[in-house]
């Protein structure tokens, strides 16, 4: 057992490092959530593209350096701690490509990746519905086999991204008759501006059009944008679900840049006899420390061949309360100034604890709610029964 | 980077479990709590030939260690099963002397701890208010206040603990021993050690209150079903579950820096804190979800649950613990 890392790991964090304090930028972007914002993200993918450093654990063919797991949290430790952008391609990133690796075909791996890699094409995730949230499988929206393809009907909504991004993948019910609610559903890919589509942008809670509803009217999409066989598109979603993309949803290094900026804002703002605050401080920064060893422990276990499986619950109900946790401690410590938005001119940190907050307050709900992995914490881990949701 | 437990840790954790649950601890328990050592000792002796207390003491005073991370790995396995006596007590006071250098000291004491011939306690006031875990009992009581090692010559009264198993004593009398900067350092270090075993013993303790506690809800029924059918009961089991195992890389990797820099307070703190509270918090689910028979002493589980608090307050309180994570 040991926390070393090889002398090329090392020689990799020092790239990583040098790169990063070279070219991110002084100022933080404009929120990705606006269209400025979004456009100036997109064109910070391509300069991280160009040098090889978006997708530093894909294939090279594929815009990648083919790293293993520990090199790419050693990137992404690097990457927050260096204060980057966020990322705008991280819907294709981690929930589009880990299934065409390990679903897709050649052709689709060729064509779709490496524009994905770049920022060219930006993608947006199309699951929930109206009438459809945790109970993903209930999903009515509908692909009809027509001619050399399918015509999508129907609406998504909460799409991350959509309202700005390029592309969108999700699924759609294509055998109405199948006997089971998760069987007869088919994952496909579709252009957010093709023919059929309508965008409407919603706000989130501070207002920015984080996402946005999709209305489909019989919109056209070849085969080739078929992931998997027909019908099959409830195995093809999850199978990857529990597996790497648990591990690579939210990088510990994500949490441990926060945490540090929050002990640091504590040394310089708080009243050292204040306690209380402090011991939020403190669990803030051992949790960050807690899902670093967690996650090294867990890509460990992957180099040694295991697969990880409802492991992944544990993660994300984890970082997720780490994260509101951690943003509120910090909102607490600006005080008045933690009231401001993140559009304020006087906001500290250029509103980055404002922007995190916000932020932070989705952990809970998306990528399967909090509820929802608990139930297969208790179910899966602990064996206990399945009962009425 | 390799930050699992190896084959062979894996082994000696399921020996020392396999001992364990043959040697029905609970009746050890409750006999110490009672007074009778006898039990208690027996099982002393096999964990002894089983290597726990020679991962304290070094090759040269015929230990195997010093060997945090299979302390970690031993002291996991002893709070599963809630073994009784001054066990955290013992491999500090063995890490006490090893670092104090006094070679007479260390060759009297150090092969008899090793052999599980000795019971060792430590009060270090400052940490552990006036009292040392079992010091009627032990075979040696070491009592560092300041700068100042004293062997205790007696104990006062055993005042109860809220755990049972747990018989305080203040040490009394007695003539000091050793007196310098190199005393105070090497109680840093023993409380150091102390605080890692602590954790260690927090996190076997909760594990065991989980799986318990699951065990219980799946054959419990009301309304016609499990209770652990029922969303309440699993949320909460899954937050003790989350709450453990992320606990658990906090102790491995304050072992391994304890191994690597022979001081991590900060890395040791961390998993403190997070295993203590972490146990603490499964002995109050194992008390709700059991209901009113979890609230009564007849059960075993009341070993289990009486046992949380008091460790995760021992040899360093949540609060003192999160004060050191942030100290600079």
């Amino acid at each position: 057992m040991d926390l070393d890392f090889s002398p090329a790991d090392d020689a990799f964090r020092a790239e990583a490092r040098a790169w990063l304090a070279d070219r991110v930028p002084p100022t933080p972007l404009p929120s990705l959530e606006t269209a400025k914002g979004f456009a100036a993200h997109r064109a910070w993918e391509a300069e991280l593209a160009a040098d090889r450093w978006s997708v530093v654990s894909w294939p090279e063919e594929y815009g990648g350096r083919g790293s293993s797991v520990l090199r790419w949290l050693i990137f992404e430790e690097e990457y927050y701690a260096a204060g980057a952008p966020g990322r705008v391609s991280q819907n294709g990133i981690n929930l589009l490509a880990p299934t065409l690796f390990e679903h897709g075909t050649e052709e689709q791996r060729a064509r779709i990746l490496p524009p994905m890699a770049s920022g060219e094409v930006i993608w947006a995730q199309a699951w929930s519905e109206p009438e459809s949230g945790s109970d993903l499988a209930s999903l009515r929206s509908t692909a009809a086999r027509t001619d050399g393809g399918w015509l999508l009907s129907g609406q998504k909504t909460w799409s991350s991204r959509a309202a700005f991004a390029d592309r969108a993948f999700g699924l759609f019910r294509s055998d109405p008759g199948a006997d089971r609610p998760h069987r007869g559903l088919t994952y496909l890919m579709f252009p957010l501006d093709a023919e059929g589509v309508t965008v409407r942008p919603v706000g989130r809670l501070d207002g920015k059009p984080a996402f946005a509803e999709l209305f489909l009217d019989e919109v056209f999409v070849p085969d080739e944008d078929v992931i998997g066989a027909p019908g099959d598109g409830w195995r093809v979603a999850m199978s990857t679900a529990g597996n790497e993309r648990g591990l690579t949803l939210r990088s510990p290094g994500r949490f441990s840049a926060a945490a540090e900026r929050l002990a640091a804002l504590w040394r310089e703002r708080a009243d050292p006899s204040d306690t209380a605050v402090r011991d939020r401080v403190a669990d803030a920064v051992i949790g960050a420390r807690a899902y670093r060893l967690f996650t090294y422990a867990n890509a460990s276990r992957l180099a040694a061949g295991d697969s990880l499986g409802a492991e992944s619950s544990l993660n994300k109900v984890f970082w997720s309360e780490l994260d509101i946790a951690l943003h509120e401690t910090a909102l607490d410590l600006l005080g008045p100034y933690g009231e401001l938005s993140d559009e304020a001119a006087e906001a500290p940190a250029h509103g980055g604890w404002a922007e995190g907050h916000t932020f932070s307050l989705a952990g809970p709900i998306y990528a399967g709610t909090n509820e929802i992995q608990r139930d297969i914490i208790a179910e899966r881990l602990l064996g206990l029964p399945k009962g009425r949701r | 980077m390799r930050f699992l437990l190896d084959d062979e840790q894996r082994e000696f954790a399921r020996t020392l479990d396999a001992l364990l649950s043959a040697s029905d601890t609970p009746r050890a328990a409750r006999a110490w709590a009672a007074g009778d050592h006898a039990p208690g000792l027996a099982l002393w002796s096999r964990l002894a030939e089983a290597g726990v207390f020679a991962l304290a003491v070094p090759e040269a005073y015929e230990g195997l260690g010093p060997l945090p991370v299979e302390l970690a790995v031993a002291f996991t396995e002893l709070g599963r099963h809630a073994v009784p006596g001054p066990l955290v007590e013992t491999v500090a006071a063995a890490a006490l002397l090893h670092r104090l250098g006094d070679d007479g000291a260390a060759s009297a004491w150090l092969p008899r701890v090793a052999a599980g011939k000795a019971t060792v306690s430590l009060g270090v006031p400052a940490l552990t208010g006036p009292y040392a875990l079992d010091a009627d009992v032990a075979d040696a009581v070491l009592v560092v206040e300041d700068d100042t090692l004293r062997l205790a010559d007696s104990a006062g009264p055993v005042q109860p603990s809220a755990d049972p198993a747990r018989r305080l004593a203040r040490p009394l009398g007695g003539i000091v021993f050793a007196r310098g900067p190199a005393v105070a350092a090497a109680t840093a270090y023993a409380a150091e050690v102390a605080a890692l075993a602590t954790a260690a013993q927090s996190l076997g303790l909760g594990r065991a209150l989980l799986d318990r506690t699951v065990a219980y809800v799946g054959q419990r029924t009301q309304f016609g079903v499990p209770v652990g059918s029922f969303q309440a009961v699993k949320h909460r089991l899954a937050d003790t579950l989350i709450a453990l195992e992320f606990a658990r890389p906090l102790l491995y990797a304050a072992a391994l820096a304890l191994a690597e820099h022979g001081t991590a307070p900060r890395e040791i703190a961390a998993a403190k804190v997070t295993a203590g509270e972490a146990a603490h918090a499964a002995a109050r689910t194992a008390l709700q979800l059991h209901g009113a028979v979890g609230y009564t002493e007849e059960l075993d589980l009341s070993l289990w649950i009486r046992k949380a608090r008091p460790l995760r307050d021992a040899w360093g309180t949540p609060a003192v613990c999160r004060a050191r994570v942030l100290a600079p």
